[in-house]
């Protein structure tokens, strides 16, 4: 919720579930995408070699007498691989090939509805257009006869598709566009402890007022929270010192740094949620009522 | 102590066993496949899925545990793209796509389909009329290789002959094969280009009717029209159709580009994207079908009146299963 916490990434869109939940998505940008697809690309050209030589090896042993059967698969092989790869994989529920896997993206629908094999198919037919033409362009439009200026003009054109990615806010790409579809972050998360459970056993210890619990807000709260799962003794002590100065606070002769931290922070954020509950957001220290 | 009293606290132990078992389910999902899951983990999914929402929705109001309220927007969302992906088994969704999906989406395509027949048939009769009064054109609107020896030079006899010699078996496959995806890779060009207004797409119709055309001109003028007809036709039905459904369903797409009515013009585009892919999937095959008729059929069939008769089953065939009214989807 990087509305109310102030916390959102610059890549970070709403996904509205069609319970009504906002479910924050990281979309990809271009760069990750460039590299999936080159992971993708390297793989495909990397089968096409190893078959080529297997199917080169077999034909060696036939002593290419029915050869036609190898050009059959060779063709309907490079056939598959260059369109079937991409729709193959992301029709599996992970909806990601290899390259989008290893880079930790994933496809999905970007009205937050169900993902459908008509959108991943034109999302991938579209890669015609945008991968498979400016590369020939490039490569094969210069071929004799070809004006120079109308080469130039054909790369340019082409170019606009396959850097389409690069100018719309969503860092779509024309398939995207066609599709309704979108590439976001896969989500990976693992379970972090809950700091409370590291309540000190003399939490009677510390008894703030109102006022020492009101120093702080939201904002504050996460950064401590963070300090406190990172316990890095000289930034628990630097932290401690500017937390009691600025509530003043005294020590107590055998207080240690990360048992106030901790029962502070548990102090804060009891308070912080009870004023939640009624309905006052404080979303960190300039935020006066 | 303290900590008991805190809402959040007890939220989070009261609720974790159950987003943690949500979480090992998703992992396996992940990892492994679907397959991996009995069918009460499967109906358990969907419910966790529910649960890990609603707890979603009030760590968010409730709780300022950053811990758990990002673990949460994450499994959410892992679930939800498990819970809203593409599920239906792979045989499902093929017997679904046969029964229901293409001839839909080819029948919605109708208007855009026929704009891209008249395209063809119009680059067709250009050519036909031009290349009849002055067989020069024939070299003009033929890509120099693509007539393969069929050109104004010939002599008729030679012409004839290539219409129905027959080199034994040998090659037919490879033949068929080429022919496929060479046809494949340019359909799925014109559905592409589609994107860019049409322009390119409408340009490739008529190209190719200008191929057909001159073709035609040139065999009439030796005599030759029926017989031409009959080679052509055997799979040019097939063929000549499902280049000119790939050109509607690139039609369908920049015409939602360009005139999106009333609704958003990326709403417009993706509906439309989506028809038109699903009719482009179903071209594919139709080209395999295609390349299977000129690859064998043609070359083993040399009977005029065989090859008439399977040109004719096509058309009637593909002209019902597409074109005949169907009930609505439940």
């Amino acid at each position: 919720m990087s509305v109310l916490n102030g916390t959102g990434a610059r890549d970070e869109r709403a996904l509205i579930t069609p319970e009504g939940v906002d479910l924050r998505v990281r979309v990809a940008g271009p760069g990750e995408r460039l590299s999936a697809l080159m992971i993708d690309a390297a793989l495909i050209i990397g089968i096409t070699i190893v078959s080529l030589l297997l199917c080169f090896g077999a034909g060696w042993v036939m002593g290419f007498r029915n050869g036609e059967f190898l050009l059959v698969i060779v063709m309907i092989g490079g056939f598959l691989l260059r369109n079937a790869w991409f729709i193959a994989f992301e029709l599996t529920p992970y909806a990601a090939t290899p390259g989008k896997r290893a880079t930790g993206l994933r496809v999905a629908a970007r009205n937050g509805g169900r993902l459908s094999a008509g959108a991943i198919l034109a999302r991938n037919g579209m890669r015609e257009l945008e991968l498979f033409l400016p590369l020939t362009m490039v490569f094969g439009g210069g071929g004799e006869g070809v004006d120079g200026w109308l080469y130039l003009a054909g790369v340019i054109w082409a170019g606009v598709f396959a850097l389409f990615p690069l100018f719309n806010r969503d860092h779509l790409r024309v398939g995207d566009l066609v599709a309704g579809t979108w590439v976001v972050h896969a989500p990976k998360a693992t379970l972090l402890r809950d700091m409370v459970d590291d309540q000190p056993v003399l939490a009677a210890d510390f008894a703030f007022t109102l006022a020492q619990l009101d120093a702080y807000g939201v904002k504050e709260l996460h950064v401590l929270e963070d300090v406190l799962r990172k316990a890095d003794r000289k930034v628990m002590a630097a932290v401690a010192a500017r937390i009691r100065a600025k509530i003043s606070w005294t020590a107590g002769e055998y207080e240690m740094d990360r048992a106030f931290l901790q029962a502070y922070y548990t102090a804060v954020r009891g308070r912080l949620e009870t004023r939640m509950l009624l309905g006052r957001r404080k979303l960190d220290k300039f935020d006066r009522d | 102590m303290a900590e008991l009293q805190l809402k959040s606290h007890r939220f989070r132990n009261e609720r974790e066993a159950s987003w943690r078992r949500l979480d090992s389910l998703m992992t396996r999902v992940e990892r492994q496949s679907v397959d991996s899951l009995t069918d009460e983990q499967l109906l358990e999914i969907p419910v966790l899925y529910r649960s890990a929402m609603s707890s979603l929705s009030v760590a968010r109001t409730i709780s300022l545990d950053q811990a758990a309220t990002t673990y949460l927007e994450n499994l959410c969302l892992r679930a939800y793209l498990f819970v809203y992906g593409v599920r239906s088994t792979p045989l499902e969704r093929l017997a679904r796509f046969f029964r229901e999906d293409w001839p839909r989406a080819v029948q919605s395509l109708w208007r855009e389909t026929l704009l891209a027949a008249l395209l063809f048939t119009l680059g067709a009769v250009a050519a036909f009329m031009l290349t009849s009064q002055d067989p020069d054109w024939f070299y003009s609107v033929m890509p120099s290789g693509a007539s393969q020896g069929r050109d104004p030079a010939t002599s008729t006899e030679a012409l004839r002959a290539t219409l129905y010699h027959d080199d034994g078996t040998s090659g037919l496959s490879g033949f068929a094969a080429f022919l496929f995806t060479n046809n494949a890779q340019v359909a799925i060009l014109a559905f592409a280009l589609g994107f860019a207004f049409g322009l390119p797409t409408a340009l490739l119709m008529i190209y190719n009717g200008l191929g057909v055309g001159a073709l035609m001109a040139l065999f009439v003028s030796r005599g030759l029209g029926l017989e031409l007809a009959g080679w052509l036709m055997i799979h040019g039905v097939t063929e000549i159709f499902a280049i000119t459904l790939a050109g509607g369903a690139g039609f369908r797409i920049g015409r939602a580009i360009l005139a999106p009515g009333d609704r958003p013009r990326v709403e417009a585009a993706a509906e439309a994207g989506r028809t038109a892919a699903l009719a482009m999937a179903g071209v594919v095959v139709m080209l395999m079908c295609a390349g299977l008729l000129e690859g064998f059929g043609r070359q083993l069939i040399t009977l005029d009146a065989a090859r008439f008769a399977i040109a004719g089953a096509t058309a009637v065939i593909w002209g019902l299963y597409f074109y005949l009214p169907r009930r609505r989807a439940a």
